[in-house]
């Protein structure tokens, strides 16, 4: 059993839990993922790691409650227990390979929408930590469900804050801001690490092309058993099929098919849909699923 | 009760048309009156050639005597002493190429029935509360075992009966290997039959640690060096799926027959109190003629599907139990034999709509001793199905292998070990099981655990 020490909610429905898993945070490192199972009857949900404590031995989760199992575990308070958290599952940031010398000489710009800011925190605090200042854009639809801006602030050689509709910071989406920063102020990047809804990966790497700077990306396809036992995770990279939990998460966003992925990602909707009506509406569950009778 | 010698007693089983819209075993096994009848049929030869024919080499005369003579507690712990899973074996193992194959009454008449005779003394010691004898005293010693499938079961609980302090160490969330995410519940029952014999293993002093992937959380170098274990076994199966490489094969509606199956038996997708979906399908193609086709298929049929068997080579050369053939069609799976696949079909939602194929004829035989198939030019023709699984074998994953220096694998990036003791190329570790031979069957991995357990004490007891 796995113990939740802490609960913060950070905004649009997106919740920040420290967990407690010893084996986990001894050896985890940024870029890699748990898998969670709430309980007996509960989904294998994947989350990254978005931050650990080696000596308290906890692990730090951000989710948006986007479906059945992540409203569920959102009611989970502090104290309780998740029956199953596994990891670190996948491979460390391809970043960490790189020797201090070498990252020295690469300048750094992290794109992150939505929740996938809180994965991108703790690789842009390894950097400084290890002295490498970084760029980092936030993308977000409007003002309010903006994320961990104060703690990035912190962390970030420079932090730039696009919102679709202008409410603050830049007025455009991440990249227009990238198209900003490198077209008009004549910014120089060696590698761009987007980390963030697939519709936005895409478009990142769609425009790093055009540019001509290589982009890492985060896949989040969907799993089941996350140890390269089931291929439900499968990906087309180049003219390779890879498995996200185990050959990735991270890949080259110029080489990842993101249509297909993306059509991938929905396969489960409609069945997930039922799922979701069965939760809201418990005992009122009157039909309306499309399975009763 | 009335035995006819030369027939076997025959086993009571569900109707096909019932069972196949329930996940309820299909094989309602023997009672104790047909057991000890069976039994009697049993003619104690002096030099049993049954026992020869099983990997672990079970006294088969020995249990079916006392069970002869309704004494099922001892028929239990003579098993015991050779096997930690007999209710499993007796319901998967290929016992009709091996110890039945060998049984003497079968030249002349039907072998004695011995896996349901394994099957009943199992089944019966566990209702009966009655567990494998527990080592007087522990020898201080400390064993990692990699794996909780039948290999690192077996052999975890070899040395906590030699009076070892064993650890197995397990990926998913859930003790058994394929036995628990692999093999149907139809078949093989999980809470009365898998739990109940991890349960005996468990009983002998084996700790078994879930959620624990060797080579991500720590490594076999750090259990060797940190966390105190005196030597390790690799367990770990064989359980990365392939996949033909054939046009269409990313759709939504392909998948390996593990992810199938995985969602169906471990996450329970059958079950609506379940949260984990699995996509049913309407008409589903399965790719591949073995054990897993078989169930992957029966499995799609129990969701509600109408089933195709998808197969290059001809029914006489499929790899499945014939016993599992024999259900599957009594069931009413359709066999498209000398049949393979060329593309998959996906519409602009991604999603599948259809299969080519194309017609086999068999050739010359190829380097397995079977005849290879061959395309019957223009032969193709388009099978209209949204579901489409994969079922063409598995080989280990590079996970342990990559992160332990000195491991050596071969080309199919099986792990290299000795047959009679599973030493490894690395001091101190030993493997048994898929993860060396790829791919096989529940006893060969057990005998392997065995064997292994045998090395490691000799090494831990120098
Ligand atoms: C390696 C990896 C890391 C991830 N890290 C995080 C994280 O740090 N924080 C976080 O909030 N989420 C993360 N996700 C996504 C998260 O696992 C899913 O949001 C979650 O499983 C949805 O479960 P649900 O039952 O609540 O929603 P569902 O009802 O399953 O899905 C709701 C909607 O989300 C889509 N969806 C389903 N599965 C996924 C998925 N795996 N990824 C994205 N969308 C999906 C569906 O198409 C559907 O439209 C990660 C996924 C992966 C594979
Ligand atoms: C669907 C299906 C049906 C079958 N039917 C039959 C049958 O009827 N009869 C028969 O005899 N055989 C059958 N087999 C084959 C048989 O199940 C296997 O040969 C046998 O289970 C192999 O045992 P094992 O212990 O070597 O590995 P497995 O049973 O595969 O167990 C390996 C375990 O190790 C774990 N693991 C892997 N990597 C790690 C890691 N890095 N860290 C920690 N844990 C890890 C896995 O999660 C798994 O639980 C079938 C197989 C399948 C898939
Ligand atoms: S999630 Fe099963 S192989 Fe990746």
């Amino acid at each position: 059993m796995y113990k939740i020490l802490k609960k913060e909610y950070l905004a649009n429905n997106i919740w920040l839990m420290d967990v407690e898993a010893p084996r986990v945070a001894k050896s985890c490192l940024p870029g890699q993922f748990v898998i969670v199972k709430m309980d007996e009857k509960g989904e294998r949900i994947p989350l990254t790691v978005c931050d650990y404590d080696r000596e308290k031995g906890t692990v730090t989760i951000v989710f948006q409650v986007v479906g059945a199992s992540t409203k569920e575990m959102a009611e989970y308070e502090v104290g309780e227990t998740f029956m199953d958290f596994v990891g670190p599952l996948g491979c460390p940031s391809e970043l960490l390979e790189l020797s201090e010398e070498e990252l020295k000489k690469e300048k750094l710009l992290f794109v992150c929408g939505g929740v996938g800011t809180a994965p991108v925190y703790p690789q842009v605090k390894w950097m400084k930590e290890h002295g490498i200042d970084v760029d980092v854009i936030i993308g977000a639809r409007t003002k309010d469900i903006l994320i961990l801006e104060e703690p990035m602030k912190k962390i970030a050689a420079n932090l730039f804050i696009a919102t679709d509709d202008g409410s603050y910071g830049f007025k455009g989406n991440a990249c227009d801001q990238i198209n900003e920063l490198v077209k008009n102020q004549g910014k120089e990047y060696t590698r761009v690490i987007a980390i963030g809804p697939m519709i936005m990966m895409k478009f990142v790497a769609l425009l790093t092309k055009e540019l001509n700077i290589k982009t890492i990306v985060s896949m989040n396809p969907i799993m089941v058993d996350g140890t390269g036992m089931c291929g439900a995770c499968r990906l087309q990279v180049g003219d390779k099929v890879k498995f996200a939990c185990v050959d990735g998460p991270e890949f080259d966003g110029h080489l990842v098919d993101f249509d297909q992925a993306m059509l991938r990602q929905r396969m489960y909707k409609t069945e997930e849909g039922r799922a979701m009506l069965r939760v809201q509406e418990g005992d009122t569950h009157h039909g309306g699923c499309g399975q009763c009778k | 009760m009335e035995v006819d010698v030369l027939k076997r007693v025959p086993v009571r089983e569900q109707e096909p048309k019932v069972r196949a819209a329930n996940f309820d075993e299909v094989c309602l096994g023997y009672n104790k009156e047909e057991a000890m009848g069976e039994a009697t049929r049993c003619l104690q030869c002096k030099n049993p050639q049954c026992v020869k024919g099983c990997p672990v080499n079970i006294d088969i005369p020995g249990f079916i005597k006392e069970l002869a003579e309704g004494k099922v507690g001892e028929a239990y712990q003579v098993i015991s002493r050779y096997s930690a899973l007999p209710a499993v074996c007796g319901r998967v193992c290929p016992q009709e190429t091996q110890c039945e194959a060998k049984c003497i009454r079968g030249f002349k008449g039907d072998a004695v029935s011995i896996g349901k005779l394994e099957r009943f003394v199992a089944d019966t010691a566990a209702e009966e509360g009655i567990q494998p004898a527990k080592a007087e005293k522990m020898n201080g010693k400390k064993v990692a075992v990699i794996g909780s499938g039948p290999a690192g079961l077996t052999c975890a609980g070899d040395l906590a009966k030699l009076g070892y302090d064993v650890t197995i160490f397990e990926a998913l969330h859930k003790a058994g290997g394929v036995l628990s995410y692999g093999i149907p519940e139809f078949r093989l029952p999980k809470d009365r039959v898998v739990d109940k014999e991890i349960e005996n293993v468990k009983s002998l002093g084996v700790k078994i640690e879930t959620n624990v992937v060797i080579g991500k959380a720590t490594t076999i170098d750090e259990l060797l060096n940190e966390e105190g274990f005196d030597a390790v076994f690799i367990g770990s199966g064989a359980g990365l799926p392939k996949f033909m490489g054939i046009p269409g094969e990313n759709a939504n509606g392909v998948f390996s027959a593990n992810e199938y199956l995985t969602r169906s038996n471990l996450m329970k997708a059958f079950d609506d109190n379940y949260a984990t979906p699995i996509a049913a399908g309407k008409k589903v193609a399965v790719v591949g003629g073995g054990n897993v086709a078989m169930d992957a298929a029966r499995t799609a049929l129990r969701l509600g599907a109408e089933v195709h068997i998808v197969y290059r080579r001809s029914e006489e050369e499929l790899p499945a139990r014939v016993e599992e053939v024999h259900h599957a069609k009594e069931e009413g799976i359709v066999f498209d034999l000398l049949t393979n696949p060329v593309e998959i079909h996906v519409d602009d939602e991604g999603n599948v709509t259809g299969m080519t194929c194309i017609r086999m004829e068999l050739g010359e035989p190829d380097d397995s001793g079977r005849r290879r198939p061959v395309e019957v030019p223009g032969s193709e023709f388009t099978l209209e199905v949204d579901t489409v699984i994969m079922s063409l074998g598995t080989s280990p994953n590079p996970l342990i292998s990559s992160t332990t220096e000195g491991l050596e694998t071969n080309k199919w990036q099986c792990i290299v070990a000795e047959e009679e003791n599973g030493q490894t190329s690395k001091a101190k570790v030993y493997a048994g099981g898929d993860a060396v031979t790829g791919a096989a069957t529940v006893i060969l991995a057990m005998g392997a655990g065995k064997a292994a357990a045998k090395g490691i004490h000799e090494l831990l007891s120098k």
